[in-house]
Formats: C-alpha cells, sequence, structure tokens
C-alpha cells in the first residue's frame, strides 16, 4: 500500500494548523497589550448576546439583502465544515467517503446533498457581493480607507469562496461511484455530465486533484484569516460576548479621575504632600496610542470586517467630514500590529518608534467631528464601539495636552467659572421664571 | 403670563420641611437659551396644570458636566458631578425629571458610580405617566390632523432606549405622527451632540442639521417635534438655512401639549 498521499496529508494538516496557532498566539498577545477592564459581570446577558448577534446574526439582518446574503454564506460555512471532517479521516486513513461506511445511505445522502445545494446557494451569494462591490460599487465600499489592501482582500476572500464551492461540487461531481449511488448528487449530477467523455482514470485525476486543492484551499483560507479582514468569522463570538452591555449613552467615569477628585475635595489632603516613596506613577488619561486603550477595544479592531455599515450611518461622514468610524478601527488594528511587529523584533519589548496611533494614523480633525451620536456603535453588526476610542483620544487631548479646539476651551472655562456652557451668571438661572 | 408660573425651589421646599413629588432638573440651555425656556415653561405649565408638586433647585443647580465629558474633559465632569450630587443628596432627592435628554443620560448613568443614585425620567416620559394616571388630559385641539414628525434625539433614543413615549404623546394629539426615513435606532443625529453644539463643524460638504432637516421635510411634515432643547435649536436652523419658516415649525413635545390645550 502506498502511504505517500497519508503522510503529505499530514503533513499539510500539521504545517496548516502549527502555522495558524502560531498566528492565533500573536493576535492573543497583541490585544493582551490593552488595559484590563473587568468584563466579568452579567455572563447570562453575554452568553445571550452572543447567541443572538453572532451566533443568531440578529444585527446582520437589519439590513435584508446584505444580511440574507451573509445568513446564506454563514450557514453554508458553518454545515459544510461538516464534510472537512469527512475529508480529514479519508485524508488521515486513505479511506474514501468514510461517512458511506459509517452513515446509512440516505443519511449520507441527504446530507451531501444539503452541503450540495448550500454550496450552490454560497457561490451565488458570493457572486452577488461581488458584483455590489465592484459593479454596483455601493458607497460604503469605496470610501477613502477602502483602497489598496482593504479592497483586494474584500475581493480575494470572495474569489476564495467561489473555488472552494466549485472545487467542492467538481469532486462530487466526477466521483464516479458516488454518482452512481444517485443520493447526495442533487447539484452535481448536472455537473457531471460536464465531463462525459473522460476515461475513468482522467476522472479520478480530477477528483484526487479538486479533492486536494479542496481541503489544501481551506488550510490556506484559515492561515489567511489573520492577515484579513475576515478574523471576523471568529472573533465575532468573543467580541459580542466582551462588548459593553451598560446603555449605549453611558460612557465609563475614570477611575484615576475621581481619586483626583476626591483628594481634591478632601479638606485634609496636604496639597503640598509629595508623593509617597514608591507610589505609582499617576495614570496617563485617555489614549494616544494602541496600549492606553483597553483590550476589549483591542479586540474590536481585530473583529472589524470593513463592512462599513457604522460610515454610512455616521453623520460626519454623511455630510463629508474626514471621521470615519471604520477607519477608525482599521488604524487601530493597523498600528497595533505594528506595535505587534516591533515587539517581535526588539525580542519581546516594545522599542519606541517615534509613532503613535494619534497623528500617525487618526487626526485630531477627525476626532473633533464626532458627534458622539452611537449611530455607529448601534450599526455594527458585531458590537464593536468605535465611539469608546474617539473618547479616549479626545481624554488624551483635552487632560494631558490642553488641545481641545479653541471654541470647546471656551465652553469649558464657562462651565469651570459660572457652571454653564455659555457665560452666563450662575445667580441667574431662575430668571426665567419671571421673564 | 409670567405670574401664573408657581415654581418653587428645593430650597423653598426644605423651609417648609418637606419633600416635592419630583426635582424639575431645568438644565443650562432650559435655564439660559431663549429658545429653551419656552419649553421649560411649557413643560412648568404642564406641571402646574396637573398639580405636581415640583421644585427647581434654582441657582443652586450648575452643568451636569455632560458636554465637558464628551470634549475629553473627564476632570471637569467630575468636579461638576461631585458638586451637583453633593447638593442634590443633601436635599435628598429620588426623582428627577428633566427636559433635556443630555442631562437625563448623564445624571441617569453616570451619576450612580459617582455617588448619585436617583429615579431618572424624560420629561415625555414624566409627561407620559401623568396621562396614564389620569391627572393630565390631552385634547387634540390646534393640532387635530396636523403631520407630526418626531426627531429622535440621540441621547434618548439610542442612548436610552426611550423611543415610544415622545410618540405617544404626539399620537394623543390626534395628530398623523409620520416617521422620517430614518428614525428611532437608525435616528440621524442633528449635529448638536458630543459638544459639537459649542464649535464650529469640521470641513465637509454639508452641515449635519441641514441633512436632517432635509430628511424631515421629505415627509412634508407641518411640525418637527423635538424632545432636546439642542436638536430644537439644530432643527430651527435648518428650516431658516430651508426658508421653510412659514410652512414647518419646530417645537418640543411638552410646547405641543400645553399649546394644545391653550395653556
Amino acid at each position: 500500500m502506498n502511504y505517500l498521499p497519508n503522510v503529505l496529508f499530514l503533513i499539510a494538516l500539521i504545517l496548516g494548523i502549527v502555522y495558524f496557532t502560531k498566528n492565533v498566539k500573536k493576535l492573543v498577545r497583541n490585544i493582551k497589550l490593552g488595559q484590563d477592564v473587568d468584563v466579568s459581570n452579567n455572563k447570562k446577558q453575554r452568553w445571550k448576546n452572543m447567541a443572538m448577534i453572532a451566533l443568531g446574526q440578529s444585527k446582520m439582518v437589519r439590513r435584508p439583502i446584505a444580511g440574507l446574503l451573509h445568513v446564506i454564506v454563514y450557514i453554508g460555512f458553518i454545515i459544510i465544515n461538516i464534510e472537512v471532517l469527512e475529508i480529514i479521516i479519508d485524508g488521515l486513513f486513505g479511506t474514501h467517503r468514510i461517512g458511506l461506511k459509517v452513515l446509512p445511505k440516505p443519511v449520507y445522502g441527504f446530507l451531501i446533498g444539503s452541503f450540495e445545494v448550500l454550496a450552490v446557494l454560497v457561490f451565488l451569494a458570493v457572486i452577488v457581493f461581488w458584483i455590489r462591490r465592484n459593479i454596483l460599487k455601493l458607497q460604503r465600499f469605496w470610501k477613502n480607507e477602502m483602497t489598496s489592501w482593504p479592497k483586494n482582500d474584500a475581493n480575494y476572500i470572495l474569489y476564495f469562496e467561489m473555488v472552494l464551492m466549485s472545487l467542492f461540487l467538481i469532486m462530487n461531481a466526477t466521483d464516479s461511484h458516488f454518482q452512481s449511488l444517485n443520493s447526495g448528487n442533487i447539484i452535481s449530477q448536472f455537473i457531471a455530465p460536464l465531463f462525459n467523455g473522460a476515461s475513468e482514470n482522467t476522472l479520478h485525476i480530477i477528483e484526487r486533484g479538486a479533492w486536494w486543492f479542496h481541503i489544501l484551499g481551506i488550510l490556506i483560507f484559515l492561515n489567511y484569516l489573520y492577515f484579513s479582514k475576515h478574523l471576523h468569522i471568529l472573533l465575532a463570538f468573543p467580541n459580542t460576548f466582551y462588548a459593553s452591555l451598560k446603555p449605549l449613552g453611558q460612557f465609563n467615569n475614570l477611575e484615576s479621575v475621581t481619586k483626583e477628585v476626591k483628594m481634591m475635595m478632601d479638606p485634609n489632603v496636604d496639597p503640598f504632600a509629595a508623593p509617597a516613596e514608591g507610589a505609582e506613577a499617576p495614570a496617563k488619561f485617555g489614549a494616544s496610542d494602541v496600549q492606553d486603550l483597553n483590550w476589549v477595544q483591542l479586540l474590536n479592531a481585530y473583529t472589524c470586517t470593513e463592512c462599513g455599515r457604522c460610515t454610512s450611518e455616521c453623520p460626519a461622514n454623511i455630510t463629508g467630514k474626514k471621521l470615519s468610524p471604520r477607519k477608525i478601527m482599521m488604524d487601530t488594528r493597523d498600528r497595533l500590529e505594528e506595535v505587534g511587529k516591533n515587539i517581535e523584533t526588539n525580542k519581546g519589548t516594545f522599542k519606541d518608534d517615534g509613532k503613535q496611533l494619534l497623528d500617525n494614523y487618526i487626526t485630531r480633525e477627525e476626532l473633533w467631528a464626532c458627534t458622539s451620536c452611537n449611530a455607529c456603535v448601534e450599526a455594527c453588526p458585531v458590537s464593536i464601539n468605535p465611539l469608546s476610542i474617539i473618547l479616549e483620544m479626545r481624554r488624551f487631548l483635552v487632560m494631558e495636552q490642553s488641545a481641545a479646539p479653541i471654541e470647546l476651551n471656551t465652553m469649558m472655562t464657562n462651565i469651570e467659572n459660572n457652571g454653564a456652557p455659555w457665560p452666563y451668571n450662575q445667580m441667574d438661572r431662575l430668571n426665567w421664571k419671571d421673564e | 403670563m409670567s405670574e401664573l408660573l408657581n415654581v418653587p425651589t428645593m430650597a423653598d421646599f426644605m423651609a417648609q420641611g418637606k419633600q416635592p413629588e419630583v426635582l424639575f432638573w431645568v438644565g443650562c440651555a432650559g435655564s439660559f437659551d431663549d429658545r429653551a425656556k419656552k419649553i421649560t415653561k411649557a413643560f412648568v405649565k404642564l406641571l402646574n396644570k396637573a398639580q405636581v408638586e415640583f421644585a427647581v433647585l434654582g441657582t443652586e443647580e450648575s452643568c451636569t458636566g455632560d458636554p465637558a465629558k464628551r470634549a475629553g474633559n473627564e476632570f471637569l465632569f467630575q468636579m461638576q458631578a461631585v458638586t451637583n450630587i453633593e447638593v442634590m443628596n443633601a436635599y435628598e432627592i429620588k426623582k428627577i425629571v428633566t427636559a433635556c435628554p443630555h442631562c437625563f443620560n448623564t445624571i441617569k448613568n453616570e451619576y450612580p458610580e459617582l455617588g448619585g443614585n436617583y429615579e431618572v425620567m424624560h420629561h415625555t416620559q414624566f409627561l407620559k405617566t401623568l396621562l396614564d394616571e389620569g391627572r393630565l388630559t390631552i385634547e387634540g385641539g390646534n393640532f387635530n390632523g396636523k403631520r407630526i414628525t418626531f426627531h429622535d434625539p440621540c441621547y434618548l433614543g439610542r442612548a436610552n432606549n426611550v423611543y415610544e413615549a415622545p410618540r405617544d404623546l404626539i399620537k394623543k394629539l390626534e395628530a398623523e405622527l409620520i416617521e422620517m426615513k430614518n428614525c428611532k435606532i437608525n435616528g440621524l443625529c442633528c449635529g448638536a451632540g458630543g459638544a459639537q453644539m459649542f464649535k464650529d463643524a469640521e470641513k465637509g460638504d454639508k452641515e449635519v442639521n441641514i441633512e436632517r432637516t432635509e430628511q424631515a421635510l421629505e415627509v412634508k411634515p407641518d411640525i418637527i417635534a423635538a424632545g432636546c432643547p439642542f436638536c430644537n435649536t439644530m432643527m430651527t436652523d435648518g428650516i431658516k438655512a430651508k426658508e421653510k419658516e412659514g410652512h414647518v415649525t419646530v417645537m418640543d413635545i411638552a410646547e405641543l401639549i400645553a399649546n394644545a390645550q391653550d395653556l
């Protein structure tokens, strides 16, 4: 018996899994660069959110066309992957369609039949996706941040899926034994006649070729994820789990500031006291780089699949401002990747590269254009919160750099002096009663 | 008119050793902005009519800190919050109503962690309760058959999931409630939130309030109803810019109800 194919298969499988694990470790390391944040509360609601939003796609279908197409691809992806199980067993043990041996023929036929139908539906859905992106040119796919890699990445994923689905169907169509069973070849029976003239041997070669390219394609695709927006197929689950459960309007109160305010209000504190020996340095307020953000925000960045629903709902973006919530997420991810690579080249420690998220990636103009309306947060199908990053960066600008736009400084001075954003005396607050 | 308004302060109640049913948090816009003051008065008229024992803080009220917080000045926000909480806790306040969604959101969501725990209602929710309890009645009157569209304030709608109270009130006016293409969770901002009210917009090809006004005008309303003093300003400016002042008016829900009864 010739074990070469089994060995080759095992090597490919191990390579694919090892390389993928290596990248997942990188991903986890990068996400852990973020600040700690307590997300241990209300597990029940968190599981429910994950079940509804990620597993149940509840927010995807708010846009019915894209939502329906996505559900097809999503279900197809999950269910067709059951077939991968068979491929792996066959590959490792040199069996052929092990499912036929362990399952009753009608059950096996039903399974493969469903996979075939789904494969065609996925293929068609992906074609429509491609048309929406490249022919209809839906606006949200053609914003400023969607050039070069992000644009190509999206199309590569679509091509990948088209090829994988085709290979699966061709594999079934050229499997003469499977065709002769006449069970489960619901789609492939119509493809089989295309190969009518071919000899048994040729058919077998095509079938084996399709089988090999299919499984190798899947392994390559698995490893493509880390470099792609397509990571969302994995990260959507933790991301919806760890997303904030608070009302969208509730912004976090900075504890470090609470400490300072309490100290200011406490008459017993000695204002001239030197900090105690070994006391921790005062916390940095807000964020100027990715390490200042919390790890959920960094997870958000890796989860973003650049669909642009946030940007298409953003009032600032709609009216032509530079701000795009999607770009905030992409910039955060790209900078985080850069920081991660920096750590790798410097043997585990980050060496200042003279760059940061603020200014080198996200400009002040973008940050100040936000109305904090939460449209982006509401629009995101996987519970990403671009607004929280914008707020953290504004905090850095205002509290660390005093770099607010001048009109906002006036507003804040008014609040400090007279308890209102306008220069009216607090003693006049009830004058309206008698006007 | 002004002599009709009964606006006791918390200090007045304290002097008599009494507690009001609810504190009316007027807010900076409601106190100082000429347009918003009208909303404040309309709401007070309704409170008086329904014989609600309410009080205001008057000169003891100060900015909640909302615009400072959204601008990134957490320090100033917490200073304001702690001061306000100290005042309100000293008066042992339990329940607050406000006509400003920004004050509503801040006091309701961001004050508890800093020691301020109150039941907070938006004035549309409060008016709805008054109606449900039969303490206030509305007759369609002036608005019978008028086309009214409601502009969702971000800090009431998306931020706190209050969509129905203002709409229920409009329906009670026997007016025709019509929805803009972007409404409720998809509502488009007026452009004032996140401290934008106090600065010029960044460079773009349009002002946000113009975009929103155009959406409102698409459904051909007689009245654009608002539930936020800042939205009110932005939409009123939008209507002026579109030269539609003669045809479309922007009114707060409290004003609609007060007007319906010729208060």
